[in-house]
């Protein structure tokens, strides 16, 4: 077993559509730590959120896991099955979804719906789990709390539902938290108060996040490590720090050059990433940005670039920095 | 001809949300705003979800009818609620056109992108002839960066980003002087954003255009705005230049927007230090007594209960409405 609390090696996931096979995921290798905050950024398309459904046996039908291992805290994903899922989900790891509008159910209250969680994965009873549901909505800061309780969610704001969805999600202290999208529904002011919140909650209780995001600014205030997606392959995984300030990776220089600044003193023309993403169902031989890549080469569009590691945790594929690297080791 | 393209004085959109007689309610979706556009600049419009934005550019372009206040176009009033000026649309809606925020839901999806782009064309009979209509169509599809072949196609066959392209084409149709942006951005991938800024900002160089650019996003909005106006729940809060709102803002509310948006730099991101505003936005169907941000504002005191802030001019351009703009500052 795996001395990571998550670990990802060579996952291949594939949607079997009347169309044809879609490869949602192509060699997608993942590593996380107790404690740790992972972003996973791309954009629509790019497989982030099925990396991290697959993680919790939510791929729905008709995606399969083609190939690759999974493992998370001691179980192999691959292998479980939909009772020991049961067992897992909610305890050891939970989610955010992006909408905290659809994400709770509007017939029960939303005491009914946290404690829910509790009663199946602990042997607590009703009183207890009251007490429990209780406790986590002052933890996620939403004020008298036993109102609350009884109340049904479209009597609450988005950025409160967002709290309580947080609340049901910790409810169990899972060892791992997924976020899909947790903010993008609401606004920067909300935003900024439930991203706060989820730091201070993930120092309080230790937990890891997986963080799934197409804003790049939300990962760098909040991700230890961070993993760039490009129809369905990782094209750049590194520190926060590498990623901002040495992206290798043309796809993820591009992303950064064309997000507008706020603190920019002069206008400054944006400079963005000519075309538009491949069709996953007819992807292209080589590598799926070779078409949009301005430094494309004759090899690009034959075969997918191997891994370039440029230390310990920093890796992109692309062949660009597979030639710098065998220059630079001819060099030596 | 004097340089305001576009002024809006008072300007006032309350919608009815159910009640009787005197118990009737209102939605009061935008109260009391007043700013002019100059021709050829972009105005940008900011806010949370609620505050009104869109519903003032729709109500600029009458889409609603104003329940209050003036709109004047081209030193033409064209909408006066006190004299009962009410103007016929249909000439200025040759000038004045919009662009939607869902590239999915604002295209006919039973009309091919040709006939998208060429309705307006009919309407105000700007071709002769079908050959002509058919070459004005490709030209403005060219302007936007699609070509003649897209022309049969219909909107479900194009990507988010083209189709908003093919709704700029159907604004661009009737060559207009003054377009609003209504969020054009937002529902599209951060790579495509990028190009779709930048032909807003070729647009308006080559087409004379004048912008009201509506978005939730200031970091965009300050890219491609010359002034920027943020409104909180239905009322303007302030008013100036791009580069001085961000930079120099004066209303607490727009300090505490500035500081809650993520900066895309770790460094800066961890040294930057949040202004944290407690709580939700209120409902407008029962929005606070004088001053609307004060629940959530730090400074709050009983003169904010008691009186609406004036939103007056504190230096030159810069336009603000608070009360205690000295004790934030």
């Amino acid at each position: 077993m795996s001395e990571y609390l998550v670990d990802i090696q060579h996952e291949r996931l594939s949607f079997f559509t009347p169309a044809g096979e879609v490869k949602a995921l192509n060699d997608v290798s993942i590593h996380l730590n107790d404690g740790e905050v992972l972003g996973i950024v791309g954009e629509s398309g790019s497989g982030k959120s099925v990396t991290a459904y697959s993680l919790m046996g939510l791929t729905a039908y008709p995606g399969k896991l083609v190939g690759g291992t999974i493992d998370f805290n001691g179980h192999r994903i691959n292998d479980l099955s939909e009772k020991e899922f049961r067992k897992i989900r909610g305890n050891e790891v939970s989610i955010i979804f992006q909408d905290p509008m659809t994400s709770l159910n509007p017939v029960y209250t939303i005491g009914n719906q946290i404690m829910e969680v509790i009663l199946l994965h602990t042997d607590k009873n009703k009183e207890q789990a009251r007490a429990r549901a209780k406790e986590l909505l002052e933890l996620v800061g939403i004020n008298e709390p036993e109102k609350r309780l009884k109340q049904y969610p479209h009597e609450l704001s988005g950025g409160m539902r967002q709290r309580v969805m947080i609340a049901i999600a910790l409810a169990c202290e899972p060892k791992l938290l997924i976020a899909d999208e947790p903010t993008t529904a609401l606004d920067v002011t909300i935003q900024a108060q439930i991203l706060e919140l989820m730091m201070e909650l993930k120092e309080k209780l230790g937990m890891a996040i997986i963080m799934i995001t197409h804003d790049l600014g939300v990962v760098a205030s909040m991700c230890d490590r961070i993993a760039v997606m490009y129809a369905g392959r990782i094209v750049e995984y590194g520190t926060t720090d590498d990623i901002f300030y040495n992206p290798k990776h043309e796809y993820t220089k591009g992303l950064l050059k064309s997000i507008p600044r706020l603190d920019a003193k002069e206008h400054e023309r944006l400079v963005p990433i000519e075309g538009t993403p491949i069709d996953l169902l007819n992807p292209p031989a080589g590598c799926p940005f070779a078409p949009r890549c301005s430094n494309c080469m004759k090899i690009c569009l034959r075969e997918m670039a191997p891994v370039t590691t440029f230390d310990d945790v920093h890796y992109t594929q692309c062949w660009m920095n597979q030639k710098e690297q065998m220059e630079r080791e001819a060099a030596k | 001809m004097s340089d305001k393209l576009v002024q809006v004085e008072h300007l006032q959109q309350y919608f009815p949300a159910g009640g009787f007689g005197k118990n009737k309610k209102y939605v009061q979706a935008v109260d009391d705003v007043s700013f002019f556009i100059n021709r050829g600049e972009t105005l940008g419009l900011v806010g949370e979800s609620g505050c009104g934005k869109t519903t003032t550019g729709r109500t600029l372009l009458r889409l609603y009818e104003p329940t209050g206040g003036r709109i004047i176009y081209d030193d033409k009033v064209i909408f006066d609620k006190e004299k009962k000026i009410a103007e016929n649309m249909l000439p200025y809606r040759k000038k004045m056109q919009i662009v939607f925020q869902d590239p999915y839901a604002s295209l006919d999806p039973r009309m091919t992108v040709g006939d998208i782009v060429g309705e307006p064309i009919d309407i105000h009979h700007l071709a002769s002839s079908k050959q002509e209509r058919y070459d004005m169509i490709i030209e403005m599809l060219r302007r936007v960066g699609l070509n003649s072949e897209h022309a049969n196609r219909y909107p479900h066959e194009f990507s988010g980003g083209q189709r908003q392209r093919v709704g700029i084409a159907r604004a661009l149709a009737v060559h207009p002087e003054f377009i609003v942006c209504d969020e054009p951005i937002s529902a599209l991938d951060v790579s495509i954003q990028a190009q779709v800024i930048n032909m807003f900002e070729d647009l308006q160089e080559s087409m004379n255009l004048t912008y009201l650019f509506i978005a939730h996003d200031l970091s965009v909005v300050k890219h491609i705005s010359n002034r920027i106006g943020v409104m909180y729940l239905g009322r303007m809060v302030e008013l100036a230049d791009s580069y001085e709102l961000t930079m120099h803002s004066l209303h607490p509310y727009t300090k505490s927007l500035i500081s809650a948006i993520p900066i895309a730099d770790p460094k800066q991101a961890r040294a930057s230090k949040r202004i944290a505003l407690e709580g939700d936005v209120p409902s407008p169907l029962n929005p606070p007594s004088g001053c609307r941000f004060r629940t959530r504002c730090p400074y709050a005191d009983e003169q904010c209960a008691k009186e609406v802030p004036e939103f007056k001019e504190v230096a030159p351009g810069h336009y603000a409405a608070c009360h205690h703009l000295d004790k934030c500052n």
